[in-house]
């Protein structure tokens, strides 16, 4: 009986007990459900025009970041070293479009999935290799972002926000926005939505794949730096970030591998899930349950709906 | 010339259905067997053993187990690292309950225990395919680790928490433990990857591997034939999870021989696995030996090899230069032949058999 209260009833009565630590918890899982979240929108947008599961999506975060960090130390001023990584996330898509994708048009998913193995293992040699393997400081106040908390007196207690964490909210909101307006408004937008809908359907068209290719991985790369950027003024840029890109797949599972919104939807659901179950019943078991509740959450959901909460219902034929 | 089956003739069904339909496949493969037995042994030096062939064996061991679930059945798995923990403790904490019965008898027990937990979470496979599936098995992964991590029972409670491998002998020689030699090691692993290849080939050419093949090429297909799907699946997951939790001790007591076990068995031990058998050839037990030839001693070849050949590198740009060199072979060799290295070899073997004439 006793085990059965704590995991039933403690825990929400210490959350009726200090409800400024309950949103204050919340308000964590929210920050890095965002996250999670831009990560995944990474993986959809790729996903959705090239049928790639890209594992390379958490290396290209960090990629980025030290790209950035890396040419500011080299004496960049800031707004250029952005521009230059940029470039940089430009060439790299070309380069992947190019050298992978191109020669292995129309193989079996998992083949593709191996090669973007490669491209991580790729990636993670040269950033290592250019800008060495040690963690580096972002360079928040070069970029204009804001640094230090605000007190938020409430619920008999006090609620603390950073103003990092503010900023980041905010510009993956406007990210997530002016992407909803580029796919729906734009020429470009709808060739994507084309490809993603079918391949053959938009190459008889007139719709280079190979050009929307590379423009739905430069779009990933923009976000994977936005990411890198907003990850990186959290904790610091290094190669270690990467495993908590593994992340991004839950919420990839929970959302579905096509949508957009699901994306987010998901991405805030596991982020808010991980950081109220690891404060509240963490304890219980001795902690570090962030590294798999996440997972169980999305198999649970899983086992509903197995294409995901928003995915496109999966029909077989024979 | 020589490779030609000019003049065998096949008057029965078995025969044209046997394993080596040609008889300098099997000639080939007992001359593998000699070497392996009697040449390596007697003349390659303890580094090479140790360091080569005893990772090789480890590792191919775990591919055929993970070929068997993704290459034969079709179901993408990204937790064999942790089924090959389980089986690593289990074995630790079978020989520390029972230390009289004999090592060997608990490295493959322990695989039993491997294949019960990775029916439980071949569970889901039911309901969710493809790369549903994969992210799911990565739930394994996860939770699996944290149980080894944060479970003191599972290490008998050491300070370090790792896995004390105790020496333990089989007629007076010890096979684990700092005092067995890496000759000892390398002949128990050997006689135990022979063994346990030559169950998974009578397994893939037998009933159950036409249904797994079946459920692989479509599962709703399969089923309408009359394959039952909850069955098939998890005896997939049964036999893949075996597999790797018998890799997984022989990995900590005849190779690395303790320490590090939390390590071992991570997130990339998942992938450098599957790396394996899709370098190797999904769907052959060949391309699994291929793969794990590939993989484990890329490494060890690019540390001492390019130094051979007059390539001076520093400790971490060779570590740099791996990465690089790795990822782009993973991408060559995708590009070249994404069936895998098992592809080339019957190409090869096909090319032989016509020679000299083109068809």
């Amino acid at each position: 009986m006793d085990i059965l209260y704590k995991i039933l009833i403690d825990p929400f009565v210490q959350m009726g007990a200090a409800p400024d630590l309950l949103v204050q918890t919340v308000w964590e899982g929210l920050v890095s459900g965002v996250l999670y979240a831009l990560i995944a929108l990474g993986f959809v947008l790729i996903f959705k025009a090239s049928g790639v599961f890209n594992f390379a999506q958490g290396i290209m975060v960090v990629f980025a970041g030290l790209t950035l960090v890396g040419l500011h130390e080299m004496g960049l001023p800031a707004p250029i070293a952005l521009l230059v990584t940029l470039g940089v996330m430009f060439f790299i898509a070309v380069a992947v479009e190019r050298v992978v994708l191109r020669p292995l048009v129309n193989q079996p998913d998992i083949i593709l999935f191996m090669a973007t193995f490669g491209i991580t293992y790729l990636l993670i040699g040269f950033g290592e290799l250019i800008f060495g393997g040690n963690p580096k400081r972002m360079i928040t106040e070069e970029l204009y972002l804001p640094s230090g908390a605000i007190e938020w007196k409430a619920f008999g207690g006090f609620v603390q926000f950073q103003k990092i964490d503010v900023a980041a909210a905010v510009i993956a909101a406007l990210m997530i926005a002016v992407l909803a307006f580029f796919f729906q408004k734009t020429r470009i937008g709808r060739a994507l939505r084309a490809v993603a809908d079918s391949h053959k359907a938009a190459l008889s068209v007139g719709i280079s794949l190979n050009q929307i290719w590379v423009i739905v991985w430069f779009t990933a790369g923009i976000v994977a730096l936005v990411t890198g950027i907003m990850w990186g003024a959290r904790s610091d840029v290094s190669f270690a970030l990467q495993v908590i890109a593994l992340k991004a797949l839950p919420v990839l599972i929970l959302g579905g591998f096509t949508s957009v919104p699901g994306a987010i939807v998901g991405g805030l659901i596991i982020g808010i899930g991980e950081k109220i179950g690891e404060f509240y019943w963490g304890p219980l078991v001795g902690g570090g349950i962030e590294s798999w509740l996440a997972y169980f959450i999305a198999l649970g959901f899983l086992l509903f709906r197995p294409q995901g909460l928003f995915g496109e219902k999966i029909i077989e034929r024979i | 010339m020589f490779y030609r089956e000019a003049g065998q003739y096949k008057t029965s069904y078995a025969s044209d259905m046997a394993v080596f339909p040609i008889r300098q496949d099997l000639i080939g493969v007992l001359l593998i067997l000699a070497v392996a037995y009697a040449a390596i042994p007697a003349f390659a030096s303890d580094f090479f053993i140790s360091s080569v062939m005893i990772p090789f064996l480890v590792f191919s061991l775990a591919a055929i187990g993970l070929n068997v679930l993704t290459g034969y059945t079709g179901l993408i798995s990204l937790g064999t690292g942790a089924f090959m923990g389980v089986g690593a403790y289990a074995c630790y904490k079978l020989t520390t309950i029972f230390p009289g019965v004999n090592i060997i008898v608990w490295i493959v027990v322990s695989g039993f225990f491997s294949a019960a937990v990775g029916v439980v979470f071949g569970i889901p496979s039911l309901r969710i395919k493809g790369f549903y599936l994969a992210v799911a098995t990565l739930a394994a992964q996860f939770f699996l680790q944290w149980c080894f991590v944060r479970i003191p029972w599972l290490y008998n409670y050491n300070a370090s928490g790792a896995i004390e491998v105790a020496q333990r002998t089989l007629f007076d020689i010890p096979i684990t433990g700092p005092r067995a030699t890496p000759e000892t090691r390398y002949f128990i692993l050997l006689t135990l990857v022979v063994v346990l290849t030559w169950f998974a080939s009578n397994l893939v050419h037998g009933r159950i591997g036409r249904a797994w093949m079946a459920v692989r090429d479509m599962d709703i297909a399969a089923e309408l034939m009359g394959i039952k799907l909850l069955d098939t699946k998890l005896l997939a997951f049964a036999v893949s999870s075996f597999y790797a939790g018998v890799a997984g001790a022989a990995m900590m007591f005849l190779w690395y021989g303790g320490g590090e076990a939390s390590d071992a068995f991570n997130i990339n031990q998942s992938f450098n696995i599957l790396f394996m058998i899709i370098i190797g050839g999904l769907g052959s037990l060949l391309g699994a030996f291929f793969g794990a030839a590939f993989i484990s001693t890329l490494p060890t070849i690019l540390k001492f090899g390019l130094p051979a050949i007059g390539i001076p590198l520093a400790g971490a740009t060779a570590e740099h230069l791996t990465h690089i060199l790795v990822g782009g072979l993973i991408i060559f060799f995708l590009i070249v032949e994404p069936h895998g290295l098992a592809r080339l070899w019957q190409i090869g073997k096909q090319k032989l058999r016509m020679w000299p004439f083109p068809y």
